[in-house]
């Protein structure tokens, strides 16, 4: 019943909103459209309450357990790469906050091989919406809340308990790392959309970038060797998600040596890497031939 | 005489069904190269984390560091093909359900439990070798490895292999028979793979979970499903009563759950009405 709305969307005359697009900029029109089919995923999502529910407290839960493997790991040790649990928690509540919320706003992207293999982008290259917000707002999901809620907490629990000097900086750079966090993750999930028009199923791919960047940034990078710290530093930025940001905020030195005031360069990197992969996106779409299915 | 012909006609039916799901996923060669990459990227991940705390505590859960390593690429390496983190095909049963397609399903001359069951090792066996290969080897060449020599172990190991696999498609027949009362799975899937992930060892070696938590943790189903294959390759179970002890436990939970699958279906298919399409 939820594939047959979707294709409503695209299949019937333009509705009357369509109409009043081209008197608008392209970004407030990619928003508009993108607010109005996650309004229509939402509202087929509540049609299956209990499974909304279920899922949304199972995406909550299967973070959870994350950490809760986290804290067995600390009934035997009381120290992981000399950070405690509650640095840990900090690290790990702030990645897993960042990537719940890029997944939300943008992580149906993935999707996109799927539609170029059945065809059906091609519907959506004729609605007067971007692509790429249509792409982003299909099958929203909603039950993603369950992580950013559980890595709020966990974030929260960690400032909570962690005896830190705060500074103006500090307080801060808390909330920037967190959506500074979420715009490199959602950089990454367009690079990787873009990605797959050319290398097709290839969705798994970003897994390892969005998913695996996350479950390394939830450990203290001094665990991890040099060159793989100096690769997440300057080659795919995942270490300007939290970890230089925590860094600071914890008072620790960064293990490449990298002076302090780089944990602030956060949303300057997250521009920068978005700038990249949405031009990867437009050559992506522009070298788009349909399957003709 | 009669018999024996129909055994080798149905014997050639699953196998043509395995042979199936073997092929529908080789044709997902770009899928298959992704999913290696991302197991070997999480495997170094996962391998770093570990080795962080096995030098804060050398023997932990057990296992040495080597173990722990080979432990933490040989999970990689049968995630697919266990369907750990889901993948299987228990949403393609969800779907015949809910469109109604499943009375074509159950018009065929083959049980509906074991045409899925051999359709599964069909996918279960490629990923096998499309995905458990590779991540291993690499694992192997950059780090130490306690893999064993003796043919015997691998041959114990890929018996322990399959019983898992039996009990990881036996629970998610389960999962998939519920959308006849739940009409959508995707709620019940999410929480199966949660505990799933949890209770397998694949979050943690279960032999590292604590006291209590540890001893029903290392009881339940999902431990047949990655725990015991990997302690049978790590030697855990040298002696043949003890080899024996853990095939025991896993064939004993195939059973178990092989058979509530055949009951749920039973009491299933009598309640179907097609919904139509």
């Amino acid at each position: 019943m939820a594939e047959a709305d979707a294709g409503a969307v695209g299949a019937g005359p333009a509705p009357l909103w369509a109409l009043e697009v081209p008197r608008r900029s392209r970004a407030v029109e990619g928003l508009r459209g993108y607010g109005l089919i996650v309004a229509m995923w939402i509202r087929a999502t509540m049609t299956y309450r209990t499974s909304f529910l279920l899922s949304t407290f199972g995406n909550a839960a299967i973070t959870l357990l994350d950490f809760v493997g986290i804290y067995i790991m600390f009934r035997h040790v009381d120290a992981l790469g000399g950070f405690s649990l509650p640095e840990i928690a900090l690290l790990y509540g702030s990645c897993s906050a960042s990537l719940g919320l890029a997944d939300l706003l943008l992580g149906n992207t993935e999707r996109i091989g799927q539609r170029i293999r059945d065809g059906s982008l091609d519907t959506m290259l004729v609605r007067p919406v971007p692509v790429l917000a249509q792409v982003a707002a299909d099958r929203f999901a909603l039950r993603r809340l369950g992580r950013i809620g559980q890595g709020l907490a966990v974030l929260g629990w960690a400032v909570w308990v962690l005896d830190v000097d705060w500074t103006v900086g500090r307080v801060v750079l808390v909330p920037v790392m967190v959506l500074a966090g979420a715009a490199i993750f959602g950089a990454v999930l367009v690079a990787g959309a873009a990605f797959q028009f050319i290398a097709g199923d290839a969705a798994e791919v970003q897994n390892s970038f969005t998913y695996g960047g996350c479950t390394m940034l939830q450990y203290p990078p001094t665990i991890f060797a040099k060159d793989l710290l100096r690769g997440v530093t300057f080659v795919v930025p995942l270490a300007f998600v939290n970890w230089l940001p925590a860094l600071e905020v914890l008072g620790r030195p960064d293990p490449l040596g990298l002076p302090g005031w780089v944990a602030y360069l956060s949303p300057v990197v997250a521009f920068l890497v978005f700038v990249p992969a949405s031009l990867a996106w437009r050559a992506g779409l522009r070298s788009y031939r349909s399957t003709g299915s | 005489m009669r018999l024996t012909a129909s055994l080798y006609r149905t014997a050639s039916l699953y196998l043509a069904v395995a042979a199936g799901g073997f092929r529908r996923f080789a044709t997902y060669g770009t899928a298959t190269v992704a999913g290696v990459f991302t197991n070997t990227v999480f495997g170094f991940i996962v391998a770093y984390t570990y080795i962080a705390l096995w030098s804060e505590r050398p023997g932990l859960g057990g296992y040495d560091q080597a173990e722990a390593l080979t432990f933490v690429w040989v999970s990689q390496s049968l995630l697919a093909a266990a369907a750990l983190i889901g993948g299987g095909f228990q949403e393609e049963v969800q779907e015949r359900i809910r469109t109604g397609d499943i009375a074509v399903d159950l018009y065929r001359p083959a049980d509906l439990q074991m045409w899925w069951l051999a359709a599964d090792l069909g996918r279960a066996a490629f990923q096998l070798l499309g995905r458990g290969v590779v991540p291993l080897a690499v694992g192997a060449l950059a780090f130490r490895l306690a893999l064993p020599v003796d043919p015997m172990r691998w041959l114990l190991f890929l018996v322990s292999v399959l019983l898992a696999l039996v009990v990881s498609f036996a629970l998610r027949y389960l999962l998939g028979l519920a959308a006849f009362w739940l009409l959508d799975g995707q709620g019940v899937n999410l929480m199966a793979t949660v505990v799933c992930i949890f209770f397998s060892g694949m979050v943690l070696p279960l032999t590292v979970f604590p006291g209590g938590l540890g001893e029903l943790v290392r009881a339940l189903p999902w431990a047949a499903m990655l725990q015991v294959p990997l302690d049978v390759l790590l030697g855990r179970h040298a002696g043949a009563g003890s080899a024996a002890g853990a095939l025991g436990f896993q064939l004993g939970w195939a059973v178990v759950l092989v058979g509530a699958g055949r009951l749920v279906q039973s009491v299933a298919t009598r309640k179907v009405v097609v919904q139509g399409g």
